[in-house]
C-alpha cells in the first residue's frame, strides 16, 4: 500500500501535476528537462552496467561456492560465519571497501613503497568511482555473493542433494559438474525472488552509488536523488521523471532476466545431454569459488580497516599500519555519536520488533486456518524489495508532507517498516511452516488454548528462528539510507546517513568511528539473537 | 542394450566397519562373479547399507572402516566415487525433474558416445528394449512407478559400469510390479555380465536372485 501510493505521487509529477509547485497540467515537459541533461544517457548506461554485472557475477560466484563446498561438511560451519556478513548494511561495507582499494587504501598501502616505489598516493591511479563502475561492481559482490550464497544453502534442504550426488557420482561425475546439472536446476526456483531484489538493488541504489560510483555523470538513481534534493523546486519535475525511469528500468531488466533464464534453460539441457564428466567446468567452479573466498576476505578486512582507521591517531601513507593506535576520536566524537547511535538503534528496535510482531500475527493466523499464501500474496510481500526505493519514496514524502508528519521520528520509522517486515516474514515463514504440526495439535489435545499453544509451545521452539528474524529486520532498518532521508526531511541522523555524508570527503578516521558502529550495532543483536536461545536451551540437546 | 563390460569380478576382503562404540561388520569377505547376483539381508542398523555406500566410496564419518574392495585386479579402496565406475539404484529412482526422460538416459551416456544423433538412438535402443518405446520426450514426473524405476535403471547402465550395487531397489513398488521389475533388473544386469550385489530386507528378493545370501547382524 505504501508502495503503490508512493507511485503514484512520483507518477504524477513525472507528467507535470504537482500543484503544491504549480505544475496543475498534464505534460511532457519533465522527460524533455531529463533526456536534455547532459550526460544523462551515461548514466543510465552506467546503471545497467553496473546492475547485470554486479548480478551475473554474484549470482555465478555464489553458484561456484556452493557448486564445489555445498556437500563438505566445512562449509556447513562456515555459513555460520557468512550470516553475519548479511547483518553488515551496505554503506558500512562500501566505505570499508574504499578504505581497502583506494589509491591510498591498504592495498596499495601494503605494496608500498617496496613494490611500487610510491611514497605518496599515486596520482594517476583510478580505483575507486571508475567511469565504468566496477569499483561499485566489486563492492556491491562483497554483500550480495554471500546473500546470494546462504539462500542456495537454505533452498537446498527442500531437494534430496546428498542421494542426488550419490547418484551422478555413480553415473561418473565429479562434485561440482554433477551439482550444476542436477541440483542447481532444482534449486534455481527458490533463488528467483532473491536474484530479483539483487538486480533490482544494484540497478537503483543510491547509497552505494554515492560511495563507489563516478559521480559525474553518476548513475541515474543518484541523479534523481540529486534532483529531489535541490533547492530549485523545478527540479522535482525532471527528478520524479528520472525515478519513474529507474522503475521502467527494473521492471525491463527483470523481464530480459525471465526470458535469459529461458535461453541459459535451453542451453543447460544441451549441456546435460552430451554427458560430459566434468573437464573446463571443474576449472571454471574453482576460479569462481576463490573468488568467492576473496570477497569474503575482502568483507572481512574491510570491517577490521574501519575499526582500525577509528583508533588510528595518525597514519601517512604509505605505512600498513597506524603509527599510533588511540581512543581520541572515540572521545571527541563520544557525545555526538551518542545521539546518532539512539537514533538508528530505537528506530531499529521498534521497527523490527513491530514487524516481528506482525509476521507471527500473520503466520499464526496461516497456521490456524491451514491455508498458505498463494503465490501472488509473495510476490506482494517482496514487492518493497523490487520496486527501486527512489522511484516511491518521494511519492511516500509527498504524503507524508500533507499528513504534516515528515521529519518526525515516527515517519522514518514508518518508512523503514515498509523495507523491514518483508525481510522479518520472508526469513520467519519458512522455519515457521516447517515445525512439525503435531507439536501444536499434541499441545491442543492436552487442553492448551490457542494462544497458550503459541506463546508456550510455537514460540519457544521457534525461538531461534524468532531471534534471527528480529536480528534482520534490525540490520535491514540500520541499513536504510533514502527512507531515513526522505521521511525524515533531513533532520533525523542516522549512522547511515551520517556515514555516507561523510564519505564524501570527511576525515577516515571520523568515517572509521561511523561506519564501525553501524556495522557493529547489527552485528551484537545478530549474535544476541543467536546466543541468548543457545543459553536459554543449554540443558536441552532437541533444541540445538 | 549395447553395455561395455571388462566381465570382472567385484571382491571384497576382511571388511570391517563400525560406528564409535559399536562393531556393524567384521572380517567380512566374499567374491561377486560377473553376471551373479549376491545378496546381503539383515535387519535394519546392521549396516548393509553401510556396506554399499562404502563400496560405492560414499561412506564417511563417524563410521570406520577397514579392508579392500576390489573390481577385478583394480583396488577400489580410496578412489573417488565418480571414477569407480560402480552404478549405483536407490530405492527411489532420482530421476532428474528438470530433463526429459531421454534428457536423463543422455546424462547417463558416457560423453565419448557419438554425435548427438547417435546418442539419441543410443537411448532410443535402451528404451525399446526397456519396453518403453516412445517415451523420450515424456516428462519422468507423468511416468507411473513402475516405468519411473525402469528408466532409473537404464540410466544406471547406460553410463557403464562394472559393478552393480543395488540398495533396496524394489522396496517402494507393489507386489506385483515388483516380482516384475525385479526380473527386469536382474535380466539386465545378467545380460550385462555385472558383479551385483543387491542389500534387502525381504526374503523373496533373495530368492528371486538364486546367488548366495549373506545375512548380517
Amino acid at each position: 500500500m505504501p508502495v503503490a501510493a508512493g507511485l503514484v505521487g512520483t507518477a504524477l509529477p513525472a507528467f507535470g501535476v504537482l500543484p503544491a509547485i504549480g505544475g496543475r497540467t498534464l505534460s511532457l515537459d519533465a522527460w524533455r528537462a531529463l533526456f536534455e541533461q547532459p550526460g544523462v544517457l551515461t548514466s543510465i548506461r552506467l546503471s545497467l552496467q553496473v546492475g547485470v554485472l554486479a548480478t551475473v557475477l554474484s549470482l555465478a560466484v555464489a553458484v561456484a561456492f556452493c557448486a564445489l563446498l555445498a556437500e563438505r561438511a566445512a562449509l556447513r560451519r562456515l555459513s555460520a560465519w557468512i550470516a553475519p556478513m548479511l547483518a553488515t548494511p551496505h554503506v558500512a561495507v562500501a566505505v570499508g571497501f574504499a578504505f581497502l582499494i583506494a589509491p591510498s587504501g591498504w592495498l596499495v598501502r601494503l605494496l608500498s613503497p617496496e613494490v611500487t616505489g610510491w611514497e605518496r598516493p599515486p596520482a594517476g591511479l583510478v580505483t575507486l568511482r571508475d567511469h565504468a563502475g566496477f569499483a561499485m561492481v566489486a563492492g556491491l559482490l562483497l554483500k550480495e555473493v554471500p546473500y546470494l550464497a546462504l539462500m542456495t544453502l537454505a533452498a537446498l534442504n527442500q531437494v534430496p542433494h546428498r542421494a542426488l550426488r550419490m547418484t551422478t557420482a555413480a553415473l561418473g561425475y565429479r562434485d561440482a559438474t554433477a551439482w550444476i546439472k542436477a541440483v542447481l536446476p532444482l534449486v534455481y526456483p527458490q533463488l528467483r525472488l532473491p536474484i530479483f531484489a539483487v538486480l533490482a538493488f544494484s540497478v537503483s541504489t543510491v547509497e552505494v552509488a554515492l560511495i563507489l560510483a563516478p559521480g559525474n555523470p553518476p548513475p541515474l538513481a543518484v541523479l534523481a536523488a540529486r534532483w529531489f534534493a535541490d533547492y530549485d523546486l523545478q527540479r522535482y519535475f525532471p527528478a520524479a521523471a528520472a525515478a519513474l525511469l529507474q522503475l521502467l528500468i527494473v521492471v525491463a531488466l527483470l523481464g530480459a532476466w525471465l526470458v535469459g533464464e529461458r535461453a541459459v534453460a535451453w542451453l543447460g539441457t544441451a549441456w546435460c545431454e552430451r554427458g560430459g564428466r566434468g573437464g573446463a567446468a571443474e576449472v571454471i567452479v574453482r576460479v569462481g569459488a576463490g573468488l568467492g573466498v576473496a570477497t569474503f576476505a575482502a568483507g572481512v578486512a574491510a570491517l577490521v580497516l574501519m575499526l582500525l582507521w577509528s583508533f588510528a591517531d595518525s597514519w601517512r601513507f604509505p605505512a600498513a599500519w597506524p603509527d599510533r593506535l588511540s581512543v581520541d576520536n572515540w572521545m571527541v566524537q563520544g557525545p555526538r555519536v551518542t545521539g546518532v547511535v539512539a537514533n538508528t538503534a530505537s528506530l531499529a528496535f521498534c521497527t523490527a520488533l513491530a514487524a516481528l510482531l506482525l509476521s507471527i500475527a500473520c503466520l499464526e493466523s496461516e497456521s490456524r486456518r491451514d491455508h498458505p499464501p498463494t503465490r501472488r500474496a509473495m510476490w506482494l510481500a517482496y514487492a518493497p524489495l523490487l520496486v527501486p526505493q527512489i522511484a516511491f519514496l518521494y511519492g511516500f514524502q509527498v504524503v507524508l508532507v500533507q499528513l504534516a508528519v515528515d521529519g518526525r521520528w515516527l515517519a522514518v520509522a514508518w518508512s523503514h517498516f515498509v523495507f523491514v517486515l518483508p525481510y522479518v516474514f520472508l526469513s520467519l515463514a519458512d522455519p515457521w511452516r516447517a515445525l512439525d504440526v503435531r507439536y501444536p495439535r499434541s499441545a491442543a489435545a492436552l487442553g492448551a488454548p490457542p494462544w497458550q499453544t503459541l506463546v508456550r509451545v510455537r514460540m519457544p521452539m521457534l525461538a531461534r528462528p524468532i531471534g534471527v528474524a528480529f536480528a534482520i529486520g534490525f540490520a535491514v532498518s540500520v541499513g536504510q539510507y533514502l527512507p531515513t532521508l526522505f521521511a525524515g526531511a533531513g533532520r533525523i541522523a542516522t549512522l547511515t546517513t551520517e556515514a555516507v555524508t561523510l564519505s564524501a570527503g570527511a576525515d577516515r578516521r571520523i568515517l572509521g568511528v561511523y561506519t564501525f558502529l553501524q556495522a557493529a550495532l547489527p552485528l551484537l543483536v545478530y549474535l544476541a539473537a543467536i546466543v541468548a536461545p543457545a543459553l536459554a536451551f543449554r540443558h536441552r540437546r532437541g533444541m540445538a | 542394450m549395447t553395455v561395455a563390460s571388462g566381465a570382472q569380478p567385484l571382491r571384497l576382503a576382511d571388511v570391517r566397519i563400525a560406528l564409535p562404540g559399536r562393531v556393524l561388520i567384521d572380517g567380512l569377505s566374499f567374491t561377486v562373479e560377473a553376471g551373479r547376483i549376491v545378496t546381503v539381508m539383515g535387519p535394519s542398523g546392521s549396516g548393509k547399507s553401510a556396506l554399499l555406500s562404502w563400496i560405492g566410496g560414499f561412506l564417511g564419518p563417524p563410521f570406520a572402516v577397514h579392508g579392500d574392495v576390489f573390481l577385478g585386479t583394480r583396488s577400489l579402496n580410496g578412489a573417488a566415487p565418480h571414477a569407480r565406475r560402480v552404478g549405483i539404484l536407490f530405492q527411489d529412482d532420482l530421476l532428474f525433474p528438470h530433463l526429459s526422460v531421454a534428457g536423463n538416459l543422455l546424462f547417463g551416456l558416457p560423453p565419448a558416445i557419438g554425435g548427438r544423433r547417435e546418442r539419441l538412438e543410443a537411448v532410443g535402443r535402451a528404451l525399446d528394449e526397456a519396453g518403453l518405446a516412445g517415451f523420450g520426450a515424456r516428462d519422468p514426473a507423468t511416468l507411473s512407478g513402475g516405468q519411473r524405476a525402469r528408466v532409473a535403471l537404464l540410466r544406471t547402465l547406460l553410463a557403464q559400469p562394472q559393478a552393480l550395487l543395488l540398495d533396496e531397489p524394489f522396496g517402494k513398488l507393489d507386489a506385483a510390479l515388483r516380482a516384475d521389475f525385479r526380473r527386469f533388473v536382474f535380466d539386465f544386469a545378467q545380460r550385462a555380465c555385472l558383479p551385483t550385489v543387491l542389500v534387502t530386507h525381504d526374503a523373496a528378493d533373495a530368492e528371486a536372485t538364486g546367488g548366495p545370501v549373506i545375512e548380517l547382524g
